[in-house]
């Protein structure tokens, strides 16, 4: 096991460098973006090169990569333009996401699996329709919409939430950014679950379990529920990268000033140092959160052992 | 600029112009303000906070930095300036400058009113005007409103212009400090109208901490304004609180809240909410129902924003001359009423010249200036385009970048109008680039092949703003390269006229070459507009657009 | 199947990717052993042909595919063409959904809209299935270093997340053509795929009767055509039939975030995402494009699971 573990992590270096490499090749190619520091009035030759040199965007692409890396490897992540340091925005907008993705999760655990269950054991039934056209509409609308719409009709009409998210943004204000977030995600769950509850309900080892007698609340936990949910693991934990990355749309709809906010606000000001920064985060998260999922099998399956 | 006993009403006086920058529309633009004026320094206030929007500043929070409207939101409550400019009338007036006299119009003897300290308790002297503009001229400082200091004598030494070329001077020999509270200025050649401009944020004073500690300072900034900086988290928002030891009519209120969104559309939700006060810069799509949700609680008046587009005059088929009549034309063929009813709900106004309303008949604003080609005339602007020889290539392009404001929406409604006119889906295509900078690196890179958006917000209330960075030879916002010899003698001679009335008279007539071969179409007038909570009175906008924080009351 | 990790060299990302589709990959280990006389193909259409969600589906999606090629066969009125004094208008005779900001007809948007959306769909899928089901399959099939050396070019590329490259890449370009759009999400979508396919490939690398086609002498390039790839296509198919809605969506939300299709480009997501901060004033210009999107997400994700279910013996 803790071989495995090494070996995983070393493989994580290159895919690390590989990725970083390419957002910063992007962002690089996003152009120059000194100009935009002046507004619609261009300056003259010499005030750019000061700027460009004060920036550090006077070097080579690749030698700014390097320095780059090998700042971030002592633990500087640079310089935002406004003169803030990234790790400081980091420190601000990691936790916020964090929050807003554990909310996210935690819904799809809760509902995801807790619908896809109920309709894989009532396969064929009404239950299973509702669920299985709730999903589908869930999927079929774009997060943008539903975002405003909840937004707009929550907030606004009935004010039962605020519609922007305060700085602080606790738990309970992420509840609702937490479902839009979820929204897809929590579909897939659902249908995921459901496929492999149905599947697993005709295993052999269902039929002994019920045969020998268990009492039904035991088979459904401990054995039923138990092997369905490798897939849904396997789903969430690539779910949680993504999930990070892709709160770009939920934190611009609630004023979230999170990781997605930090992301726009760099892309937006072709800020490398700020966008390289967060992606770097935001990979080594996902990797490793492939690596738990991974660990996690060999809990659920002991049929899967690591050497 | 009347005398200091105007400081009185004055109070609010407030604004100003921040912006360096300008840019139309939406969220980049600039401008400022603040405010405060002079006696009755009772701040019975300090119970309510005004929270206001606020979107995060892209530069430190220098004032020869900070050249867009947000930055200088808080450089106007944190500043005064010698000469600041009136909320209502947008005339300036003198505020820490007891007095600018000059018997040349070249060399200016600058006069501090007495008593004004900085909110540290350290007194506001000559000296920190000097050190603070040779500062934000300075080469090696690289500051995006350097240019404003461009007149003044010496300062080509202390900012070359060549790429890689190094500063020979720190300091530039125009500027002299006379005595504690007086210093001279003398300008490379005559300028009369010179001294109004000094309301605007470049020329703030900074005090002595900026220069021991400028890292420092710049986490918590201070001036000489009605306001000062209690706390201020990047991308959250800052809170300001009142000065005690500001010299002019303290706020009416107990400190501003700036709360930073990302979104203007979420931040309106807010406001009819009740979770935020004063929205500046209402989205496009809540101006049909703002009245009914804010209950009349809406401002929408003259602003000193002009939205244009520009023609790239450096490539060979938009040839200057050759193309007048479709550049005429397509001028006629773009219905501004029709657009700005529906797509602005009036809060733009058609625009009639190159200016703004907000200057005033005797500052140089003309209902008569544009004529026939400003009025929507589908036949006649056909046959001028087709005697023109058609739109070049048969299609021209309309460019901006679409991610603030609402940029994309007028552009489509231009090129629908502009198609309609020639009967054709193609002859006008809309092309929207990602982000500003990069729209800017194609316009100041001379990459564009059709007209392109090039809005304008004044730095100050003066005709010339309007007209010599954009359309003198080799200005620095002329990014279609238009030139004419004719309108840059008269800009030049208009400069140095020292009768106000008589300059004004010049700028005009510069402008008419404008209107005769526009080198860009205007389009319409930008209004300031804000919505309020039911929690605050006496909002007002000043006009860049900016409310007057100092004047707004909180009810308890 | 999941003892196939110890027996193939461990490779932890290759095991998340073989058994993520777990249920899906069922299909391919089982399905050769049920019949003799059919095929699983044959086998899985004669399943389908009498499912309704499928034939509802299918006549939804040719439907769709009609609109799209030959738009004017609804609509007489051009999508740009445009009368802004119009502006918001709601339905009046001849414009039954009304008008939208610009004052062009919603109908006749909506219908030449398909377009956009059904070719984004379609196109983005079949790229993503070509790419990622051979970089996949290669990477399963010859394992050892080529397998090393392709599975992490897919996490690099996994490692992104598609807003935010969007985001970056897209704002990039001068000219965001339907193909660059497209481009770009297939660039960016295939790892999906990939680790699907090389799951597949390398539990049908296992069977029985692979090693028996082996032992008889097969050679390589047989063995992959003839043997690997009729069962292992199952869980790409399934899964990309599926991912084709959200591409459709996608493309919506890009150009939200102002980096998806241009004019003269007729798309739902350009109209939807005009329309979404409207809604309050014109509800109409939302519902019509976001109806039809939603419609269409829904066709295919049918689809999708009817496929599914035909393809996987076990849930019969």
């Amino acid at each position: 096991m803790g071989r495995y573990v090494i070996r995983r992590l070393l493989q994580m270096v290159p895919v690390f460098l590989g990725t970083t490499f390419l957002i910063f090749i992007m962002v690089y190619a996003l152009g120059d973006p000194v100009l935009a520091f002046f507004g619609d009035r261009t300056p003259d030759d010499a005030t750019l090169a000061a700027k460009r040199h004060e920036l550090g965007l006077d070097k080579p692409m690749w030698e700014q990569y390097v320095t780059y890396m090998g700042n971030v490897f002592t633990g500087d992540f640079g310089t935002a333009f406004n003169g803030q340091k990234v790790t400081e925005l980091m420190g601000h907008a990691f936790p916020i996401t964090i929050r807003l993705t554990l909310v996210a999760i935690t819904i799809e655990i809760v509902f995801g699996v807790g619908l896809g269950l109920l309709a894989g054991l009532r396969r064929g039934r009404i239950a299973d329709s509702s669920t299985l056209i709730f999903t589908l509409i869930v999927i079929s609308i774009p997060t943008f919409v539903t975002g405003y719409l909840l937004q707009y009709f929550l907030a606004v009409e009935w004010k039962v939430i605020d519609p922007a998210v305060s700085a602080d943004a606790n738990f309970s204000e992420l509840i609702v950014p937490g479902f839009v977030l979820a929204g897809v995600s929590l579909a897939y769950v659902t249908r995921l679950t459901r496929t492999s509850i149905v599947e697993n309900l005709r295993a052999d080892y269902l039929r002994t379990a019920v045969a020998k007698g268990l009492p039904r609340r035991r088979v459904i936990t401990v054995h039923l529920l138990r092997n369905s949910l490798i897939p849904v693991v396997t789903h969430l934990g690539t779910d949680l990268g993504l999930l990070m990355g892709g709160a770009l749309v939920t934190e611009r709809i609630f004023n979230i000033q999170g990781v997605g906010f930090q992301l726009w606000n760099g892309v937006l000001r072709q800020n490398s140092q700020t966008v390289v920064g967060f992606v770097t985060i935001l990979v080594l998260i996902f990797l490793l959160a492939n690596l738990l999922v991974d660990l996690l099998y060999a809990v659920l399956d002991p049929r899967i052992r690591y050497a | 600029m009347r005398g200091s006993t105007r400081a009185k009403w004055v109070v609010s006086a407030a604004v100003i112009a921040l912006a360096a920058t300008a840019c139309g529309g939406g969220g980049d633009d600039d401008g400022d303000n603040e405010s405060k004026g002079g006696s009755e320094g009772k701040n019975a206030n300090s119970a309510g906070v005004v929270r206001a929007y606020w979107t995060d500043p892209q530069n430190p929070l220098e004032p020869a930095n900070t050249n867009e409207v947000q930055g200088g939101k808080v450089m106007d409550m944190i500043f005064t300036k010698l000469m600041e400019y009136d909320p209502k009338t947008g005339e300036a007036f003198e505020a820490n400058a007891e007095k600018i006299t000059s018997t040349d119009s070249q060399t200016f003897t600058v006069k501090l009113k007495s008593g004004w300290t900085f909110a540290d308790g350290t007194p506001v002297t000559a000296k920190n005007y000097v050190d603070a503009w040779n500062y934000g001229a300075l080469l090696d400082n690289a500051q995006a409103n350097a240019y404003f200091f461009s007149d003044i004598e010496g300062y080509d030494a202390v900012h070359p212009e060549e790429e890689g070329a190094k500063a020979t001077a720190k300091t530039m020999s125009g500027l002299k400090v006379v005595d504690e509270s007086t210093f001279t200025v003398k300008l490379k050649q005559k300028f009369s109208t010179w001294p109004k401009r000094l309301g605007y944020t470049a020329y703030a004073p900074l005090p002595d901490a900026f220069f021991k500690d400028k890292a420092n300072y710049l986490k918590k900034p201070f001036g000489n304004g009605p306001y000062k900086v209690d706390s201020y988290t990047k991308g959250q928002g800052m809170k300001l609180s009142v000065n005690d030891k500001y010299a002019l009519e303290k706020p009416k209120n107990g400190g501003v809240e700036l709360k930073v969104y990302t979104d203007n559309t979420t931040a309106y939700s807010d406001l009819l909410a009740g979770n935020l006060d004063i929205l500046d810069g209402l989205p496009a799509s809540s101006l049909q129902n703002v009245e009914t949700d804010l209950n009349g609680r809406y401002i929408n008046q003259p602003a000193g924003i002009l939205q244009t587009v520009s023609f790239p005059f450096y490539d060979k088929k938009w040839d200057q001359k050759k193309t007048l009549k479709v550049r005429q034309g397509l001028s006629m063929a773009i219905d501004r009423k029709a657009i700005t009813e529906n797509i602005f709900s009036n809060t733009r106004t058609p625009a009639k010249d190159w200016t703004s309303p907000v200057l005033g008949e005797s500052g140089g604003f003309s209902q008569d200036m544009c004529g026939e080609y400003c009025e929507y005339n589908p036949e006649k602007a056909k046959q001028l385009i087709e005697e023109g020889g058609g739109i070049p290539g048969g299609t021209v392009t309309l460019t901006s970048n679409v991610d603030t404001g609402s940029h994309k929406d007028w552009m489509d409604a231009v090129c629908n109008s502009i198609n309609k006119v020639m009967g054709s889906e193609k002859a006008c295509l809309v092309k929207s680039v990602g982000t500003f900078g990069d729209f800017r690196n194609q316009a100041a890179g001379h990459e564009m092949s059709g007209m392109f958006r090039s809005g304008w917000q004044m730095d100050y209330p003066l005709i010339d703003n309007f007209l010599t960075p954009l359309y003198k030879t080799n200005a620095s916002s002329n990014d279609g390269l238009y030139s004419n010899k004719e309108f840059d003698k008269l800009i030049d001679q208009a400069n140095a006229e020292p009768d106000y009335a008589k300059a004004i008279k010049l700028y005009q007539d510069a402008e008419k070459i404008v209107a005769q071969e526009i080198p860009a179409i205007t389009l319409w007038y930008q209004n300031g507009d804000a919505g309020y909570s039911d929690k605050v009175d006496n909002v007002t906008l000043d006009p860049f657009s900016v409310p007057v924080f100092t004047d707004i009351t909180v009810k308890s | 199947m999941p003892d196939q990790i110890e027996k193939t060299t461990p490779d932890p990302v290759g095991a998340a990717g073989a058994i993520t589709d777990a249920a899906v990959t069922g299909a391919a280990t089982a399905a050769p052993k049920r019949e003799k006389a059919r095929s699983l193909g044959s086998d899985a259409w004669y399943d389908l042909r009498r499912n309704p969600v499928f034939v509802i589906s299918a006549l939804l999606i040719l439907f769709l595919v009609v609109v799209s090629i030959w738009p004017g066969l609804f609509s007489s009125t051009s999508p740009n063409d445009c009368d802004i004094t119009k502006s918001r208008h709601t339905a009046e005779s001849g414009h039954p959904f009304g008008y939208n900001l610009q004052g062009c007809d919603v109908y006749a948007r909506t219908v030449y809209g398909a377009r956009a959306s059904v070719t984004v769909g379609v196109c983005v899928t079949v790229g993503v299935a070509l790419l990622g089901g051979i970089l996949g399959g290669l990477a399963g099939f010859f394992g050892g270093w080529w397998d090393s050396i392709l599975s992490r070019i897919t996490d690099i590329f996994f490692g992104i997340p598609i807003l935010l490259g969007g985001l970056v890449f897209l704002s990039v370009i001068n000219s965001r053509s339907i193909w660059v759009v497209m481009g770009f999400m297939i660039a960016l979508a295939w790892p999906q795929i990939s680790r699907i396919a090389r799951g597949s490939v390398i539990s049908a690398k296992q069977q029985d009767y692979v090693q028996a086609a082996r032992a008889l002498g097969a050679g390589t390039g047989r063995i992959m055509l003839r043997h690997i790839l009729p069962n292992a296509v199952a869980p790409v198919i399934v899964v990309a039939t599926i991912a084709l809605g959200t591409f459709v969506s996608l493309e919506a939300t890009l150009s939200f975030l102002g980096v998806g299709l241009e004019a003269p480009t007729v798309s739902w997501g350009m109209d939807i995402s005009t329309a979404a901060v409207q809604y309050r004033n014109a509800p109409h210009m939302l519902l019509y494009p976001a109806g039809a999107l939603s419609i269409t997400v829904l066709a295919f994700i049918m689809l999708g699971d009817a496929v599914r279910d035909a393809l996987d013996p076990k849930l019969r």
